[in-house]
């Protein structure tokens, strides 16, 4: 496959193999974007630690939800999503665009699911006294975070390029359907036997708590389209790379064989 | 694709049938896993607040379904190291096989080969843990479902791994994720048919079943683009 077929990114000062020009996966976007991750962070900081109130009943612990929630909403409703687009994509395209934004917010999606399940525990432990409780969906996080390490070592294979491609995306499609089920049958199994007990937060939350989480949301959201971008790009390099050493190689081994001859190659 | 699944499903078998590694191997693996769980969990252990029944055979149906489970990993394992060798999986389709018809008679192979286990097992495990059937057309459904949903998603995970070196050690991580709701399913509604409600257990029956055409659905689908080299 040619690397020109290819719909790739436009990337400014990225131009690979160009003497002396520093490669970087960075733009003005992603710099502009990286700022607000960072001023929406520390907006969340202090809001989240020093500003808004104590909860009624939770007390302090109550500040883990500005960042846990956003955290798990950009995990399991954001970057997953984008893994099963980019798979299906990827089936019906071919593109390696796709694939490798399938692949990036795939990591960048586990590493925030891992996030959601330590903060989770983090407030388990004050809130309900253990930092594991078999609540559906704990549970069904847990699950799903091993089927998307799963997802991430199919990516890792050391086999043709395209067909790890496109086994990955048919797990990307099928684990996505699966998380689904997982959820589905764990909050079926935990409703046969008790009711929903455990509501950590109560839903009437107003003025600014509700105005925290929400910056809690923008700040996720922002630094989760900074790693993606990032990732992504640093994948497009990397395939770049590849690309080319294939065919610097090709070029090695074909002036070889037209200067010494293909009889003394062997086998 | 029929007759496609038919006539892989029948080499499977055949080839299962000489080698005997399922009753050689397998099965006795599955045996073990049971007599472990034994060694685990002291067998005189009773269940507070019921009357004399050990925990042992309070737990059973999720022994005998962990132990179905592990030893289903070690005959898909054995579906694909059988074509791994000497590029069968190109061949199979060089000879014009539907995939969807390759996928359909390996998940029945293993169909065959999971029902033979789980009868095995699920005799040791009534010896062994002293359990009783209350509602045994339930447990026949719950077998027949589960059954499939194992195969089904097991198949098209396993070929996941087909080919590549790290097959072992990727499958299960891939695999028992995905069949964490069978497992979870299988082991309430067997639960109810060894000393439940009958009626607690037909839906989980049915979840089972969805499960299973869910898979054979997606394997159908699916199975092609994985089974292309490159």
């Amino acid at each position: 496959m040619n690397a020109s077929e290819l719909d790739g990114p436009r990337v400014k000062r990225t131009v690979l193999g160009q003497e002396g020009r520093v490669v970087s996966t960075s733009s003005e976007l992603t710099r502009a974007l990286g700022v607000v991750a960072i001023v929406a962070s520390v907006v969340l900081v202090v809001l989240g630690l020093f500003v808004s109130p104590a909860d009624l009943f939770q007390g302090d612990n109550v500040r883990l939800f500005y960042l846990h929630v956003p955290v798990a909403i950009v995990a399991l409703y954001i970057a997953f999503t984008v893994t099963l687009v980019g798979s299906v994509m990827f089936l019906l395209k071919g593109s390696v665009f796709w694939d490798l934004l399938a692949g990036a917010a795939a990591e960048v999606g586990v590493l925030f699911l891992g996030l959601t399940l330590v903060t989770g525990m983090l407030w388990g432990r004050p809130t309900w006294g253990a930092y594991w409780v078999w609540d559906p969906r704990l549970t069904s996080t847990a699950v799903s975070f091993v089927l998307y390490l799963g997802y991430l070592a199919v990516r890792k294979l050391e086999m043709d390029p395209t067909a790890r491609s496109r086994r990955a995306a048919v797990l990307g499609i099928v684990g996505f359907a699966n998380t689904i089920i997982v959820k589905y049958s764990v909050s079926w199994w935990r409703g046969l036997h008790q009711g929903s007990t455990l509501k950590p937060l109560d839903s009437q939350i107003e003025g600014l708590m509700m105005f925290s989480f929400f910056v809690g949301v923008v700040a996720m959201m922002a630094v989760f389209a900074w790693l993606l971008v990032h990732r992504f790009r640093l994948a497009w390099l990397q395939y770049q790379v590849d690309e080319r050493q294939l065919e610097v190689a090709l070029r090695e081994r074909r002036s070889e064989g037209s200067s010494s001859g293909l009889a003394q190659g062997g086998i | 694709m029929l007759r496609d699944a038919g006539l892989v499903a029948l080499k499977d078998l055949r080839i299962e049938w000489t080698s005997r590694i399922l009753t050689a191997q397998v099965l006795p693996f599955g045996l073990l896993v049971l007599i472990l769980f034994g060694f685990g969990i002291s067998p005189e252990r009773i269940v507070q607040g019921r009357d004399r029944r050990t925990v042992l055979e309070d737990v059973s149906p999720a022994l005998f379904w962990l132990a179905v489970l592990f030893s289903s990993l070690l005959a898909l394992g054995r579906a694909f190291a059988i074509e791994a060798e000497d590029g069968n999986l190109d061949a199979l389709q060089l000879a014009g096989l539907d995939p969807a018809g390759v996928f359909l008679g390996k998940m029945l192979a293993i169909s065959a080969e999971l029902v033979v286990l789980e009868l095995v097992i699920g005799g040791g495990a009534l010896l062994l843990y002293g359990a009783t059937i209350e509602h045994p057309l339930l447990l026949v459904a719950v077998l027949v479902a589960t059954t499939f949903a194992l195969s089904a998603a097991g198949t098209l995970y396993a070929a996941l791994g087909a080919g590549i070196r790290v097959r072992d050690t990727l499958v299960p991580l891939l695999v028992l994720p995905v069949l964490a709701p069978v497992l979870l399913g299988a082991t309430r509604a067997t639960e109810s048919a060894l000393y439940g409600s009958a009626s607690d257990g037909w839906p989980w029956a049915g979840f089972l079943g969805a499960f299973a055409l869910l898979y054979l659905g997606a394997g159908i689908l699916f199975f092609g683009s994985l089974l292309e080299e490159s």
